[in-house]
């Protein structure tokens, strides 16, 4: 038995379960990477709940999620549900949608920062054509989340999309049909009969996409680096800063754990309300 | 997308055809044409990045056209002449061909020992498996970093190795293809008088190869991928990974779009590659993660 287990325990206990314990012990230190660490107790805790800047971070985060998850949703779903009928090239439009899931968020932020380029960017050329003056996208401080928002759902649409189209298949169609017969318009089939039946792909769609924006990094990294003047500073963003820049990884370690337990948090509120809204049939 | 579709329905229609028949037929090809464009419009970008890594001196001051005037390879010269970007895609391959094999392994034998081999505390064991699924990476980062500098495995490809190989997702993803092997087949070869390696190495895997082709696209894809251990971790230009040294390259081509976004088209293509030789495995196992 042993012998099956230890690959998979030994790196799990030495690269994830053993740091964990070891960030706890060193969000209560003041340490700089190099020299020894000093401890302070809950200082850092301390230090973070009362710096507004932490709010800052989070909220910035939460807006983050709040224009991200309606947006992957319901155009994941409006893309299910039109694969979901007799529809000619499925497979390739299936394929099409998917496609941006497979790339990096470096190379889908580098992209997009170019599409988005304020002065010459393909976005604001075609909406010159109509007139319209486009915005200075990650180069303004009101536009900068939105730029994130908009890169993150064009890259995940295609993910959710699989998902609810697999939840959609597992539908019994005779169930829709039966409200159809009943004179069940489009609108009210799809409210009453196909997003109950649907809640369970739903629920995992939204906690693995609570769980992914509250760590959202990679593409604030490449397309803002958190500006601009800290417009889309979100937490991991912090987190890297305060280790790597100002050499406190004491206070990184600290946020990293209070994170940790916002996602835990979110993560056990949802499965517990999930019995008052999720229809497992 | 779809509300499109459902206004046209209840428009009138004075067609010889039936009326619902007709309008069946517009509802059918607006959704076709909705789709078609929605599909281009997510395509742009993957065209619009290709078009600009072949148009030279694509910069500040001209944006490239729907089709290049002058297409030439002026920026994947640059590219593979300023910047070590061979020996970063051969980084790349490398770490992701490794982590691949490796997490294989080790997701294999965890995922028969949790679906073959009753021992005391397993549900417990598999539990506390499953929850490092949930500890983000980012709360690991700082004590891995500070653990791997005291071994001198920082600006190292074991350093950034290491905590890639096991994963609790591909441990998962196994053992639900594993429960799904009848155990009659075992015990027939137990009778045969095969013990639990046989059992495993000629019984269960050759069982679940859907299971261990999309766990070897999904890992390899998150090695390609993964950006913030290899940022950390590696510090040296010729260690770098693609997506830390294209995300290096944007600071130090500011202006040459066309060099940044040559290297993002050569980050792609081996995933595409993989993508279309595998679009049934990493679409089933999406699919499959939501349902279970």
């Amino acid at each position: 038995m042993l012998v099956f287990l230890l690959p998979s325990a030994i790196p799990l206990a030495l690269f994830v379960l053993g740091p964990m314990v070891a960030a706890a012990w060193i969000s209560l230190t003041e340490w700089n990477l190099l020299a020894p660490a000093t401890w302070v107790g809950l200082d850092n805790y301390a230090k973070l709940l009362t710096d507004p800047g932490t709010a800052d971070v989070f909220l910035h985060t939460a807006m983050y999620i709040v224009g991200y998850l309606p947006l992957v949703y319901v155009g994941g779903l409006a893309i299910a549900l039109a694969l979901n009928t007799a529809l000619r090239g499925r497979t390739l439009l299936r394929g099409v949608y998917f496609l941006p899931v497979i790339t990096s968020w470096i190379v889908v932020a580098l992209v997009w920062r170019w599409l988005l380029n304020p002065s010459n960017g393909v976005v604001n050329t075609v909406l010159g054509f109509f007139g319209i003056e486009g915005p200075g996208w990650w180069s303004d401080p009101a536009w900068a989340m939105p730029s994130i928002i908009l890169a993150s759902a064009w890259k995940d649409v295609g993910f959710v999309m699989v998902i609810l189209l697999a939840g959609l298949q597992a539908i019994d169609p005779e169930l829709v049909d039966a409200a159809r017969v009943d004179g069940a318009g489009w609108w009210r089939r799809l409210f009453s009969v196909t997003l109950p039946l649907l809640s369970p792909a739903t629920f995992f769609v939204v906690v693995i996409s609570l769980i992914n924006g509250f760590q959202v990094f990679d593409q604030v990294y490449a397309m803002t680096g958190g500006g601009p003047g800290g417009a889309s500073q979100v937490v991991v963003q912090q987190i890297y800063d305060l280790t790597f820049r100002y050499g406190s990884a004491g206070e990184a370690s600290a946020l990293s754990w209070l994170l940790f337990l916002v996602i835990l948090a979110v993560t056990v509120v949802q499965i517990r309300g999930q019995r008052r809204w999720v229809n497992y049939g | 997308m779809a509300d499109a579709t459902t206004d046209t329905r209840t428009e009138p229609t004075t067609a010889r055809r039936s009326p619902a028949a007709r309008a069946a037929l517009t509802r059918s090809v607006l959704l076709h044409v909705v789709m078609v464009l929605g599909a281009l419009a997510m395509f742009f970008p993957f065209y619009w990045t290709l078009v600009a890594s072949f148009s030279p001196g694509t910069g500040l001051s001209s944006t490239p056209r729907i089709v290049p005037d002058d297409p030439g390879l002026d920026a994947y010269v640059q590219l593979f002449s300023e910047v070590p970007f061979a020996r970063v895609v051969a980084n790349s391959v490398l770490l992701a061909t490794v982590t691949t094999l490796v997490q294989l392994f080790t997701s294999a034998t965890a995922a028969y020992a949790f679906s073959r081999l009753p021992f005391p505390g397993r549900t417990i064991v598999f539990g506390v498996y499953l929850a490092t699924m949930m500890i983000p990476l980012q709360v690991l980062v700082v004590p891995l970093f500070a653990e791997f500098r005291a071994f001198g495995l920082v600006d190292t490809y074991l350093g950034a190795l290491l905590p890639t190989f096991a994963a609790a997702f591909g441990i998962f993803l196994l053992r639900q293809a594993m429960n799904q092997v009848p155990v009659e087949l075992d015990e027939a070869a137990a009778i045969d008088g095969a013990g639990h390696f046989r059992i495993f190495w000629t019984v269960v895997l050759p069982n679940i190869r859907p299971a261990l082709a999309t766990l070897a696209v999904f890992a390899f894809m998150g090695s390609w991928n993964s950006f913030l251990w290899p940022l950390v971790v590696l510090r040296s230009p010729e260690l770098q990974t693609l997506p830390v040294a294209l995300a290096g390259l944007q600071g130090q081509y500011t202006t040459e779009w066309d060099v940044v976004m040559a290297g993002s088209v050569i980050s792609i293509l081996p995933m595409l590659a993989i993508y279309l030789f595998a679009q049934k495995y990493v679409i089933q196992g999406v699919a499959n993660t939501g349902l279970k």
